[in-house]
């Protein structure tokens, strides 16, 4: 069963839906990512669940207990800020001992859980400092002790990582996945940034105004989008819409234009309406020009329109009679715009979305 | 290119020398021993200094100054900080024209304001001059009250606010534990600004001062029309003094960036 549910839950703004009819599900000790550009809706989601905003509709139930109208203060759950939200006029150690005073906890239990969480933290001996003597990194490690002080029944994160530098962020990601796996909190953590999410959630929900195009473990979402919107988002950058599609015992075919291609497939690609294929860059492969090896499927014959070097490789955009299409292609000597090429569509790494 | 500078040093020199003739000239002839203002002085004394705590009614209007200040300044700061808070933290309907109204008194020339006391708190409802007195501070406080306050709750961190709800703090609370501290120095210059501005206030109070009741700067007038002696100079240094320390703090806690951004 479920430890929390969204049903149904509707958000306006100035009269414009953020969130209609949405609906999650998330299981206990999970760490769920929300994903999506900016204006998908997700910090709406994570700041409903967390009872700062109210919705207009629909209800949010925790445990099987309806919480909709449960005001944030007797919720129980921590909440960690993209800016940290550290109290700037108290120590590091009233800080985190906030949220225990307010539950009156004796002196000593107090001392003795800040303690403990400033230890899981790596923050010991930093209880007398005040939050602006402090890195960046080091006051949200402060903001996640405070959260986690109060032992919270779920601890949400609103994209606690964006104020920090590249080399930070990997490491403090790395944290909050190892102090959430050994305390086993269940974890709701929104982002933009897709590498982030992957890295850390045991499910990511991918969101696009105001809806989930697709919730799934991130291996699920990278080699099977369901969507187009998730498809384009996790990379892959080609898109054909195919006008005719045959299932076969192995394989289904697929034509556009008179080209045939053939897919490999799945127990989701056989869906109805999955009709556009999608194909990351780095999966397509160019060939010097010659007769089409396979004029059965998989094959394009193509043009070099732009090529821009990318350090690794080579970006080449190519022309065919079905449209342009991005590769990326590493290439000791590379190929020259306006040269006549083969593009070729391996049959395992295109995928079929809707 | 020096030639030009030279000439902005002297005009910049000239501006001081204009600003601050007046009082150099102010506090040396508050050091005059004979009982006439004069400038230069003849002889050195401070005996006009001691003549400040000697005159009777400097003492009584110097308390009532001081009580009406204090007074008006805490039931300023009740009123404000709410103001200064609902004014910074949410959007409504109606705020612009809210913060104009709360900002008027300072628009508003003092001798209206005075006068428009004066018709209604004593003519039509009879307020005792004591009270009369506090409502028409209370009223010219508020303004600066509820600028200083709202211009340090500019940089207060409402999320700050939602991570103490978070925690389990009341809505109170959370004012009083998180919002407050983060204001203090806000409220002390709010405090120090309203303070002098009623202190030295003259437009207002002489409509509002009576029979046997007076402020302090009101009383100096009436000093003034009869006396010619050095004894007002030694008061104004000492009202210098006293002003510029009050200045001195704000700056230390806000900056005077307060009065540029008006």
């Amino acid at each position: 069963m479920a430890l929390f549910t969204l049903e149904n839950i509707s958000v306006a703004y100035n009269k414009q839906n953020i969130l209609q009819d949405f609906n999650l599900e998330i299981e206990e000790g999970k760490f769920v990512s929300l994903l999506g550009p900016s204006g998908c809706g997700k910090t709406t989601t994570l700041r409903l669940i967390a009872g700062f905003l109210e919705s207009n509709n629909g209800k949010f139930l925790y445990k099987g207990k309806d919480y909709t109208k449960v005001p944030v203060n007797k919720r129980n759950f921590g909440f960690v800020f993209q800016n940290y939200a550290l109290f700037p006029h108290l120590t590091i150690f009233d800080n985190v001992a906030f949220g225990l005073r307010l539950r009156k906890a004796s002196k000593s239990e107090i001392e003795k859980r800040v303690a403990s969480v400033l230890e899981i933290v790596n923050l010991r001996g930093f209880e007398k400092r005040y939050p602006k003597e402090l890195s960046g990194g080091q006051r949200q490690r402060v903001a996640i002790a405070r959260a986690l002080v109060i032992e919270p029944d779920l601890l949400l994160f609103d994209e606690p990582l964006s104020n920090l530098d590249a080399n930070l962020r990997e490491n403090m990601r790395i944290e909050i996945r190892r102090i959430q796996q050994e305390l086993g909190i269940t974890t709701v953590y929104v982002s933009h940034d897709q590498e982030e999410c992957f890295a850390i959630s045991d499910q990511v929900a991918i969101m696009n105004k105001g809806i989930i195009e697709q919730l799934s473990d991130p291996a699920t979402i990278y080699n099977y989008p369901k969507t187009k919107f998730v498809a384009d988002f996790i990379g892959f950058k080609n898109f054909i819409e195919f006008e005719n599609r045959t299932i076969h015992e192995n394989e289904i075919e697929l034509s556009k234009s008179g080209f045939t291609f053939i897919v490999q497939k799945n127990q989701a690609n056989t869906e109805s309406d999955r009709k556009i294929g999608a194909i990351r860059p780095d999966n397509l492969v160019i060939r010097p020009f010659q007769e089409l090896v396979n004029p059965g499927g998989n094959e394009l014959p193509g043009k070099v329109k732009i090529r821009t070097f990318l350090g690794r490789s080579y970006q080449y955009i190519i022309e065919t009679p079905i449209g342009d299409f991005t590769v990326n292609q590493e290439m000791l000597v590379p190929y020259q715009v306006g040269d006549e090429i083969i593009l070729e569509f391996p049959a395992n790494k295109m995928v079929l979305v809707k | 290119m020096k030639q030009k500078n030279r000439g902005l040093a002297v005009f910049t020199f000239l501006v001081f020398v204009f600003l601050l003739g007046p009082l150099l000239i102010i506090s040396v002839t508050s050091f005059e021993g004979g009982s006439v203002l004069k400038f230069p002085i003849e002889t050195f004394s401070f005996k006009w200094y001691e003549n400040i705590f000697k005159v009777n009614m400097f003492l009584t209007s110097f308390k009532t100054s001081i009580i009406v200040s204090l007074a008006g300044n805490l039931l300023a700061l009740i009123l404000g900080i709410p103001a200064a808070y609902a004014l910074s933290r949410f959007d409504f309907k109606g705020k612009s024209v809210l913060n104009a109204v709360f900002i008027s008194p300072i628009l508003i020339p003092g001798i209206v304001l005075g006068f428009t006391f004066l018709r209604y708190i004593v003519t039509t409802y009879h307020f005792p001059i004591y009270t009369g007195l506090f409502i028409g501070h209370t009223i010219i406080m508020l303004p600066f009250v509820i600028r200083v306050i709202s211009s340090s709750l500019s940089t207060f961190d409402f999320s700050i606010e939602e991570a103490a709800h978070s925690l389990g703090a009341s809505k109170i609370g959370t004012f009083f534990q998180v919002v407050l501290p983060n204001i203090k120095s806000g409220i002390i210059a709010a405090v120090m600004i309203a303070f002098l501005e009623s202190f030295n206030n003259v437009d207002i109070s002489v409509f509002m001062t009576g029979p046997g009741v007076s402020t302090f700067p009101i009383q100096m007038l009436t000093y003034v029309e009869t006396y010619f002696d050095p004894t007002i100079a030694a008061i104004s240094v000492m009202l210098m003094i006293i002003t510029a320390f009050f200045m001195f703090i704000v700056e230390r806690l806000m900056g005077l960036s307060y009065f540029t951004k008006r």
